[in-house]
């Protein structure tokens, strides 16, 4: 396909989810209460998009991933977050 | 149009859901034992769970001319109680030669946890000795990419394993490269917020190449699509697959894995 097909297919989706993400971002900021590690991930994260470097979606997602190697002592829940809290907080 | 769906756990899904897939072009459904949403309170419960995989399921899958098969174990989210997991996983040799057992699946790891490692490593073991296909699931979100780490090299640590014979499920843009790098078939969940698109799982095949690579619905008792396939083969022809490529994919690539147990047996 070429890039004007990939546009023609996937441009009005894309676009509707940058307003999406930037809704929500204004959501959060209306809201009261302190931003966590999710959010700070996702601003992490979202410096990724802005440049040309190829494997975007593949950055993105070891970004929000637990960089540690160890197995963890136990399971104290059965559910992921979609961010890693980071060593201090036992997540790794 | 004809497809498999390699993983569903139809047990969670009604019966229209099986009259969908049917009238869509699917020849046959594959069940990974997972967890009910629910911990189970005994291995009597687990009992229970492999006679409906392997004798109330295929019955109500044949009503609509599906075959449907198979796969046994204690899900990773059970794991962590190392005890029940044993007790569950002496219950599995006798089911192994039931008509639509695939194998052992499927296995893995949620949070990465100790317990968990231990439990994952039997489950290699007694496929390994019975000579069984492994389906892998790897673990959520932030979880996945150490997750997908582990596992393989619990596989690799077993000489036994021949790695053509383990498909590693639930693989993204951070960990498909990992699972085929070492020779392993991988999955590509189409499941909505929490893992791939169909767009992305085009993507990944666009990328990638479509080998050994399948893709399914894992549809379970969370909001998901059990069409998700045969969504993805309309996206991929908006793409410019081609009906041959499509059916390379959708049927060629499951079945090719699937049949190494010679137990996989479509009716025509
Ligand atoms: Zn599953």
């Amino acid at each position: 396909m070429t890039r004007e097909q990939i546009l023609d297919l996937y441009f009005l989706e894309a676009r509707g989810k940058l307003i999406e993400l930037a809704a929500f971002l204004d959501r959060v900021d209306r809201a009261p209460g302190r931003d966590d590690f999710r959010l700070t991930a996702l601003r992490d994260a979202l410096r990724l998009l802005g440049g040309n470097q190829p494997d975007r979606a593949k950055n993105v997602l070891t970004a929000f991933s637990d960089p540690t190697a160890e197995p963890i002592p136990a399971a104290t829940t059965k559910s992921a977050c979609g961010a890693w809290p980071g060593a201090a907080a036992g997540g790794g | 149009m004809r497809y498999i769906e390699p993983h569903a756990h139809m047990v969670s899904r009604v019966t229209d859901d099986y009259v969908h897939l049917a009238t869509a072009g699917c020849q046959a459904v594959c069940e990974p034992a997972f967890w009910a949403g629910f911990d189970r309170s005994s291995p009597a419960g687990f009992f229970d769970y492999f006679r409906q995989l392997t004798e109330h399921e295929p019955k109500r899958a044949a009503k609509y001319g599906l075959a449907h098969f198979c796969w046994l174990c204690l899900n990773p989210k059970e794991s962590e109680d190392v005890k029940l997991a044993e007790e569950v996983l002496a219950l599995i040799p006798p089911f192994l030669a039931r008509p639509g057992v695939l194998g052992i699946g499927e296995i893995g790891l949620n949070k990465n946890s100790r317990n968990e490692l231990k439990v994952l490593e039997r489950h290699v073991d007694l496929a390994a000795r019975h000579d069984q296909l492994i389906l892998v699931h790897t673990p959520h979100l932030e979880d996945k990419l150490k997750g997908t780490r582990l596992t393989l090299d619990v596989l690799r640590a077993d000489a036994r394993i021949r790695p053509e014979r383990v498909i590693i499920d639930h693989v993204e843009e951070h960990t498909v490269k990992l699972v085929l790098d070492r020779g392993h078939w991988a999955g590509l969940t189409l499941y909505p917020v929490s893992k791939c698109t169909p767009a992305r799982a085009i993507d990944i095949l666009d990328v990638c190449g479509p080998e050994r690579l399948w893709m399914n619905s894992a549809c379970d008792w969370g909001e998901s699509l059990p069409l998700a396939v045969p969504h993805t083969a309309l996206e991929m022809r908006r793409r410019g697959w081609t009906p041959e490529q499509i059916d390379q994919v959708i049927f060629q690539n499951p079945l090719q894995f699937l049949r190494q147990c010679p137990k996989f047996k479509l009716a025509s």
